[in-house]
């Protein structure tokens, strides 16, 4: 382990931050919330994977993608695809004309099935696919743009326009992905119901496990030497260049860290809702996945996951509401935030809560004698 | 053209850039030897930034040869370069300001500079001594859990030169390290680089005439991107053709 103490891995806040994300995530939702509103919970936590990953992408890389939705899409589709061929049985399909491909190929007169579903008849090809498919994905582009020292605005734009092509690409290949309304029709998970209410309970706990299993990851990547690079890189890239350090690499690994979170995050989203569709690959969701990351504020790993959590609870309640309206409001409140929390909610908590709660802490605890903890910038920081 | 091998630690062969024409750098032939400071001097637009971004590989050179301890250094990338043992200080202090001065100096510490290396990069015991060692020499000593950005215009020079002490280059090259620094500290800032000078080569650009005087073993004098002059600060303070175009009457 690079970390001497367990304190350098996670300071006194860290801790209590994480505790408290738990309590709500595991104890206070499950005991207050009926099934269906749990679930939705789980589903704007599937979001939280890709927001999380935004923190380290853009909040300490200063990388701006707005095409996380791509690698969303592609986690998604990858557990979909696995589903999807299990309710395709032979049996279950007997009335199609070629029974055992999925309904909306056979719709579409296709009497094989292609190649790169192939592998997907195992579940564990499924499991890993989920985040090596993403992860091998921002490889590449990663590779192509940072080598070339792409960054900021040219950057954002290029993955923007990835992620429309994605949106093309899957609606117009009907055949091949099931097009505008994405892989449905999902049923059993190795033979167990995928749709009952105990199903539902599963998947959210497992959603929540695997949140924290990546803000886990994601912590160790801030406390490392990985993390000061990436502050270090934001405002000074040329010093660390000339540190002796090769920058692109850093760029690509937190661009592949941050599209394997996401992968799992699609993933998750399938299995409590059942299906994955091209509206959660294309540019909307992704800047909505930005907006997410930004309302948390991103310098802040929980922080993430309350973004994801507001944002969407106020998408369901004043987006079924004014359904017209919801984008506008989503803008004002990316405006909003940038303008008067550019920290976002972490950023009004370490404002004016975090130094009474320390000095709390230590009361109680007696004094923190961490010399030396890692200072969160608390300034504005471009991307 | 084939650049020989030398005993010179860099070696600087007909080197030339042009952007867009404008050759800003001219044919340059310079040596420097171990453990000597050359100080660049020149008017604004002389070339003198531009031939420590050449041989840092900023720049990348039209034609020519920087060699380095007889390596070849203009088809090197950056980090090669640094590894190679070449350290560069910029003209405006860059300074890791979110950062604290351990921080900055920690993660210009030589090792673990892969992104698994740095995964796996441990605060042990030895990189903390060497930290406190570096940080002892550049005058920061009490200041090592400040963040850098409260530091003052002339710590945050020290600290970055103290960022490339503790790489261990053998050839540092420093772009103005006592602009904005008091009376005082410029001249601290001379018994350091000549405390430094007896591990390490060193190349200065610097206005300053007296601290010029004070630190040179040699001065190379650029203009328009050619050498006008070259010799001892004394010597080159009384030619006649650098009096012309830089120092004045």
């Amino acid at each position: 382990m690079p970390f001497n103490t367990f304190k350098e891995y996670m300071s006194r806040q860290d801790v209590l931050a994480f505790a408290v994300l738990a309590l709500l995530l595991l104890v206070v939702f499950p005991l207050s919330l009926d099934i269906l509103r749990l679930n939705q919970v789980g589903k704007f936590l599937s979001f939280a994977f890709v927001a999380v990953g935004l923190v380290l992408c853009w909040g300490y890389g200063g990388i701006l993608s707005l095409g996380q939705g791509v690698f969303y899409g592609l986690g998604g589709y990858a557990m979909a695809m696995y589903l999807k061929l299990e309710a395709s049985s032979p049996e279950n399909t007997s009335i199609q004309s070629t029974p055992g491909i999925p309904d909306f190929m056979d719709w579409n007169r296709i009497t094989e099935l292609p190649w790169f579903w192939v592998p997907f008849n195992s579940l564990t090809v499924a499991l890993i696919a989920i985040v090596v498919v993403p992860a091998v994905f921002a490889y590449l582009i990663g590779f192509a743009m940072f080598k070339r020292r792409v960054s900021g605005v040219y950057f954002a734009i290029i993955t923007q326009s990835i992620a429309a092509i994605m949106t093309i690409l899957i609606i117009g290949q009907q055949g091949l992905t099931g097009g505008v309304n994405g892989i449905t029709d999902l049923r059993t998970l190795k033979g167990w119901e995928i749709n009952t209410d105990f199903a539902s309970y599963v998947f959210y706990f497992v959603c929540v496990a695997m949140l924290f299993v990546c803000l886990f990851i994601a912590q160790f990547i801030r406390m490392s030497k990985v993390g000061k690079i990436l502050i270090a890189m934001r405002g000074q890239e040329d010093r660390v260049r000339f540190s002796g350090y090769d920058i692109a690499n850093f760029k690509i690994f937190v661009f592949c860290v941050g599209a394997a979170f996401a992968g799992i995050g699609g993933a998750m989203f399938t299995l409590q809702e059942g299906f994955m569709s091209p509206s959660f690959v294309g540019i909307v969701p992704s800047i909505e996945m930005v907006i997410f990351c930004a309302v948390g504020g991103r310098l802040s790993l929980p922080g993430a996951v309350y973004g994801a959590l507001l944002v969407n609870i106020a998408k369901t309640t004043f987006g079924e509401a004014f359904p017209q309206l919801w984008l506008f409001a989503m803008g004002l409140i990316f405006i909003g935030v940038v303008l008067a929390l550019p920290n976002g909610v972490a950023g009004v908590y370490n404002t004016f809560f975090a130094r009474p709660v320390d000095a709390l802490m230590a009361r109680v605890l007696g004094r923190d004698k961490t010399r030396n903890t890692l200072t969160v910038p608390e300034q504005g920081v471009t991307s | 053209m084939s650049p020989t091998n030398t005993d010179f630690i860099l070696a600087v062969e007909g080197l030339t850039v042009s952007f867009d024409g404008f050759k800003a750098v001219n044919d340059l032939n310079f040596y420097v030897d171990k453990n000597e400071i050359r100080v660049v001097i020149g008017p604004n637009g002389a070339g003198k930034t531009t031939v420590l971004d050449l041989i840092c590989g900023r720049t990348q050179a039209t034609s020519g040869s920087i060699k380095f301890k007889n390596r070849e250094l203009t088809r090197m990338s950056e980090p090669n370069i640094v590894k190679a043992g070449v350290g560069r200080k910029f003209q405006n202090p860059s300074v890791y300001t979110d950062l604290t001065v351990f921080e900055n100096l920690e993660i210009s510490y030589p090792s673990g500079r892969s992104v698994f290396g740095c995964l796996a990069f441990k605060r042990s015991p030895e990189v903390i001594a060497r930290i406190e060692e570096v940080a002892e020499r550049i005058f920061l000593s009490d200041q090592l859990y400040t963040q850098a950005d409260l530091l003052s215009h002339g710590q945050k020079q020290w600290l970055e030169i103290g960022m490339l002490l503790i790489q261990k280059p053998e050839l540092l090259m420093l772009d103005e390290p006592v602009a904005g620094m008091s009376v005082a500290e410029r001249r601290q800032t001379a018994v350091l680089l000549r405390e430094i000078a007896k591990e390490h080569t060193m190349i200065v650009i610097e206005h300053d005439m007296q601290f010029v005087a004070e630190i040179a073993h040699k001065v190379t004098v650029l203009h328009q991107g050619r050498i006008l002059a070259e010799g001892s600060p004394d010597k080159v303070k009384h030619d006649p053709k650098v009096i012309e175009v830089y120092l004045g009457h």
